[in-house]
């Protein structure tokens, strides 16, 4: 649907009383049970695989260049949440990522800052600690990330862990087991338990992305539905992947949940983020999506605070063409820093 | 005792499962080969042919949706009944095309074969002409020949069963229906078959049978909007108009129009083809995406 | 933040070289015409790109007379496995010079390069690639053991897809052993003329392919001529009746592929994100130049409003421009002529009291541009449901059953394609089956392959190109008409 002019809500200044009420709009009843949810979702309309990777085809044919591709090469830095999630991170390997975030061009002030550094729970600390007064955000993959194969009881420990660690962002988890029996309702109130204790930090609350893991859903019929019902649980941002599963953030995929959120907007005023994460690699594919959010959802989510690269080698990239931008000439992997 | 008087035929026109009179109320004198009186025909009018067209086009979508199956049954079941009428056609034959006994039997005989003949095309042409086409993409691709519609055929004129039959079973066999200008001269087995049509399965309006003058007629036909195809067999002979006459007349529709093969007539004794079949058919390619 | 506007990216043009004028393509040289020449302009510009040689009758007839000679002397009795050999050339051939092509067709017609690029161009190298495999393969095609050409293939071709349309033409007529005289048409025949150089680097034998540049005259003379066998064209259904007026009471067969008015059906279960997709696709590929566009769009009542509204916000990304701009979407309009009657018909419309929206696009000074337009509260009476308008012009109708679907998508004298959105299988083929059109895409539109057959029912002409079926129309055996 057109994206409406009126004013436009930012997801996560709802309290959960609005989330509700928003959700008891759409699906038609304030009894959020198995059924109403099941029954709206069902009444979403379907999505044509072919037709739909045919359109992200399209799109990724478009040619930026020049001041448009500087333009979006400074757009997707800003957009990036530069993150480490392996087994042997420790706190240097993640004070050494927020440096580079904080400077990501030694001797280029214009170079921006990306969005957020991602890093696991126990890390949270250190990247808060490290990434003060730079404006980063740090986001804390919490809730037994990347399977949630744990009882609510310990993603929601594993969630105030982090929101307490002074998270900005939390990236959860849905229950895909849940999701794929049908149990929607155990979904949509995992996903409300967590918002709650994003809330709960009432000054600043952490704003919540929910991980779809879309190569486990499968099909875009699955996607569709799962953002819905995210959103409709109060999703600030959807997020494709976890990127411990293939395939992650594909542009198909990413035109469907674009979809989803500018459909979303326009029947609720809500304005809800989206972030592909994992397999985004090079800037040709970042610009790629850039052009997908701009001709799927509108210019309004050309903005870090509703759109984002969830990515650990993308940000060198953007650096070597940003510096072939500026000099003319090709640059190479010694001119970069790595983290 | 005196000789019992016959009870002789009134031949009337085929319409739409009916036999009306023309709406003209003329009538036309049919002779034998040797010149004796027949039969007075019906002469068909415009606006009999207008009716004509209107009960083909009726019929049609109907006849084009029963199963194939279902069509070849109904073919057959007309070769069945002709078969039990053939003495009467044999004496037609005889009469009108001047044929030895030997010679009009071996023609009935084709006449109901063919019927056999195309009857089995019925499930089968979707088969043999239809296919599944691999294209490029996660695409299902099928094309299948679907009937063209209502055909106007302007009968043999020397072959009034065999050469008839030859040119209607092809057309019908698909779904078309038909408006069948019968041999000017000999036009009294095309009405018998309407007769048996009319007992047989075939849904009243699949054929219709015009007798009458092809120059006034076939025109008709050829020009009629509604009208989407013509088969010209038996304007290669015909008095008062020539087939490229009525060609041209089509054009204007852009109707399919089978030409008659040669300028005379073959002795349709051979005279069966898929070809036959595919000239009144269309090739419909459906397509559809391929996803989860 | 800023919008992201995205800068000028323009293919460049220095690959082709265009000469500033061309002769006719007869007997494998090129040669003078007798006729004159006429200017062949850039539609986006009005620039003129070169003179081309207009043939006359004695022209058309050395054409005709050396694809005789080819025909009977070389092509004829040559191998279908050695014919093969050259249409695989001429498919490879088209592929290395493929960006040549796009920017000269682009340039020549006022298509948006992305889709010269994207689809002309590859498409019309996949469809020589296709019928090569046939020519030794005749055989097996279901016409018989050892089907023969109809001889010499007089081709008139239109100005919507010049290279693609050549292509569907050409491959099928040589792969079965005709030899063909072709006329491109008048605004656009510089494709056609770089398809002659090529047909040299193949080294294809004299007279084989002959193209005979000019206007409807020569058009007339390549359809008329005593020798020529069989006749293929593609256009409009005006001309397409004249044509098969003109050989009525001939031996000459016909090919006949003419204009649509081709109805879109969209469903309340459809999915509708792709179903805007293939609207705009349906409508505003080729800047709606197309014989087989979706024209009118047929939407389920209660599902009206929704699609208009997601049609119009899809419609207002759509880029209007330089057609060699790579993200152009919409190009120019490719003649005056043309122009003309889309606006026509679009004031028709206006004046009949449908509901007119145009996408707010700026249109550049020069050349002749139309831009994406709507038509809402269409009814069946007027113009713009009715006439084919060949360009960027959508009518918008709606239905409430399946069968009133079908009654107004079959409402038409044309038949030439048909699309189907809804989610429901068994209604695809249920719908399917009733609608008359040779090319139904369900889910999907504007699709086109090499082993596909495209063509029409009633005045969408008949004979098919493409696919098995396309190989009958070019045989003795496969003629039906």
């Amino acid at each position: 649907m057109t994206a409406q002019t009126t004013s436009t809500v930012r997801p996560w200044v709802r309290d959960a009383a609005q989330v509700a009420t928003d959700a008891a709009g759409l699906v038609g009843s304030a009894q959020i049970s198995n059924t109403t949810l099941r029954r709206y979702l069902f009444g979403l309309p379907g999505v044509d695989e072919v037709g739909a990777k045919g359109r992200a085809a399209q799109l990724g044919t478009r040619s930026i260049k020049t001041t448009s591709k500087a333009w979006a090469l400074d757009t997707i830095i800003s957009m990036i949440d530069l993150t480490t999630l392996e087994g042997a991170d420790t706190a240097g390997k993640v004070r050494s990522l927020v440096a580079k975030a904080r400077t990501p061009e030694p001797g280029d002030a214009t170079c921006p800052r990306p969005a957020a550094v991602c890093v696991y729970n126990d890390m949270v600390a250190t990247a808060v600690e490290a990434a003060k007064g730079s404006g980063i955000h740090v986001a804390a993959v919490s809730t037994a990330f990347p399977s949630g194969r744990a009882s609510l009881a310990v993603r929601l420990a594993d969630t105030t862990d982090a929101v307490a660690a002074g998270a900005d962002e939390i990236d959860m988890v849905i229950d895909r087991g849940a999701f794929l029996q049908g149990d929607y309702l155990k979904v949509y109130e995992d996903i409300v338990a967590v918002r709650e204790v994003c809330q709960s930090r009432s000054a600043r609350p952490a704003h919540l992305k929910v991980i779809l893991e879309t190569g486990e859903l499968v099909t875009f019929d699955n996607v569709r539905r799962a953002s819905w019902l995210s959103m409709l649980a109060g999703a600030d941002f959807i997020k494709t992947s976890t990127g411990k599963v293939q395939p992650a953030a594909t542009l198909p995929v990413t035109v469907v949940m674009l979809e989803a959120v500018r459909d979303f907007l326009a029947a609720t005023g809500v304005q809800v983020g989206v972030k592909p994460a994992g397999g985004i690699r090079t800037s040709k594919d970042a610009i790629k999506f850039l052009v997908a959010v701009n001709e799927v959802a509108g210019v309004r989510w050309l903005d870090p605070d509703f759109f984002r690269f969830g990515a650990s080698t993308l940000l060198n990239d953007v650096l070597l063409q940003r510096q072939k931008l500026a000099s003319g000439v090709y640059s190479g992997p010694d001119y970069v820093t790595i983290d | 005792m005196s000789e019992r008087v016959d009870v002789r035929k009134t031949y009337k026109l085929y319409v739409g499962g009916a036999f009306p009179r023309s709406e003209s109320g003329r009538t036309y004198e049919v002779t034998s080969s040797r010149g004796a009186f027949l039969a007075n025909a019906a002469l068909a009018s415009r606006k009999d042919a207008r009716d004509a067209v209107r009960a083909a086009r009726s019929a049609q979508p109907g006849w084009a949706s029963a199963t194939a199956y279902n069509r070849g049954q109904v073919l057959y079941r007309v070769a069945e009944l002709l078969e039990g009428r053939r003495a009467q056609f044999v004496a037609d034959v005889t009469a009108g095309e001047g044929l030895s006994a030997a010679r009009a039997e071996a023609a009935v005989s084709a006449a109901i074969d063919r019927w056999v003949w195309y009857a089995g095309w019925a499930d089968k042409v979707a088969q043999v002409a239809g296919n599944a086409n691999p294209v490029a993409g996660p695409y299902f691709n099928l094309s299948s020949p679907e009937p063209t519609g209502v055909v106007g055929i302007v009968a043999p004129q020397r072959s009034s069963l065999l050469g008839l039959v030859s040119v209607l079973a092809p057309v019908i066999v698909t779904g078309n229906t038909a408006v069948v200008i019968s041999s000017q001269q000999r036009p009294l087995p095309a009405i018998t078959l309407g007769e048996v049509l009319a007992t047989s399965d075939v849904p009243g309006g699949v054929v219709n049978v015009l007798t009458g003058k092809t120059a006034e007629v076939a025109p008709i036909l050829a020009s009629h909007m509604d009208v989407n195809a013509l088969d010209l067999a038996g304007a290669a002979e015909s008095d008062g108009v020539t087939w490229g006459e009525l060609e041209a007349l089509a054009a204007d529709t852009v109707k399919r129009v089978r030409r008659p093969e040669a300028d005379t007539e073959p002795t349709w004794r051979t005279d069966q083809s898929i070809g036959q079949i595919l000239a009144f058919t269309e090739t419909k390619t459906v397509w559809h995406p391929k996803g989860m | 933040m800023s919008a992201f506007e995205y800068a000028p990216a323009p293919e460049s043009r220095a690959v082709v070289d265009i000469a500033s004028s061309y002769g006719l393509f007869i007997n494998g040289e090129f040669t003078e015409g007798s006729a004159g020449s006429l200017k062949t302009i850039n539609p986006a510009t009005e620039e003129a790109l070169a003179e081309v040689a207009v043939a006359d009758e004695s022209d058309v007839d050395r054409a005709v007379a050396a694809a005789r000679r080819a025909q009977e002397k070389v092509w004829g009795p040559m191998p279908g496995s050695e014919r093969a050999k050259y249409l695989y050339r001429i498919a490879r051939l088209l592929a290395e010079r493929s960006r040549e092509f796009a920017v000269l067709e682009t340039l020549d017609n006022g298509k948006p390069i992305r889709e010269s690029r994207d689809v002309d161009v590859p498409l019309a190298s996949a469809y020589f690639f296709y019928y090569a495999g046939w020519a030794d393969k005749l055989d097996h095609a279901g016409f018989g053991a050892n089907p023969q050409p109809h001889g010499v293939v007089g081709q008139v071709i239109p100005w919507n897809f010049p290279l693609l349309m050549l292509s569907w033409k050409i491959a099928p007529a040589l792969a079965t052993g005709n030899t063909v005289v072709l006329k491109p048409a008048e605004t656009t025949p510089l494709t056609a003329l770089l398809f002659a150089e090529l047909v040299q680097q193949a080294g294809l034998p004299a007279g084989v392919v002959n193209i005979v540049t000019g206007a409807g005259a020569t058009g007339a003379a390549v359809v008329g001529h005593r020798d020529v066998d069989k006749v293929a064209f593609t256009g409009s259904t005006a001309v397409g009746k004249g044509i098969a007026k003109q050989i009525a009471g001939t031996r000459k067969h016909a090919t006949l592929e003419l204009g649509g008015k081709a109805a879109n059906i969209v469903f309340a279960d459809a999915p509708i994100d792709q179903a805007v997709e293939g609207i705009v696709n349906g409508i505003f590929f080729n800047q709606g130049q197309v014989c087989c566009a979706g024209s009118r769009v047929l939407v389920e009542e209660s599902m009206h409003d929704e699609l208009i509204d997601r049609l119009k916000a899809r419609l207002g990304t759509l880029r209007l421009g330089d057609p060699m701009d790579k993200n152009t979407d919409i190009g120019a309009i490719n003649s005056a002529r043309q122009l003309q009657r889309i606006s026509d018909l679009s004031d028709a419309g206006e004046a009949e009291g449908a509901v007119r929206w145009s996408a707010d696009c700026a249109i550049p000074e020069n050349g002749f541009w139309f831009p994406p337009t709507v038509f809402t509260q269409v009814s069946a009476a007027h113009r713009i449901a009715r006439e084919e308008i060949f360009g960027p012009v959508l009518s918008v109708l709606t239905f409430r059953t399946p069968a009133e679907a079908i009654a107004k998508a079959n409402n038409t004298p044309y038949g030439l394609s048909a699309g189907v959105w809804t989610e429901k299988g068994s209604r695809i083929l249920w719908m399917a089956d009733r609608l008359r059109a040779g090319v139904v895409w369900a889910n999907t539109f504007n699709k086109f392959d090499p082993t596909s057959p495209f063509g029409g029912y009633k005045e969408s002409g008949y004979g098919r190109e493409g696919g098995r079926q396309g190989l009958g129309p070019y045989l003795v055996e496969g003629s039906t008409r």
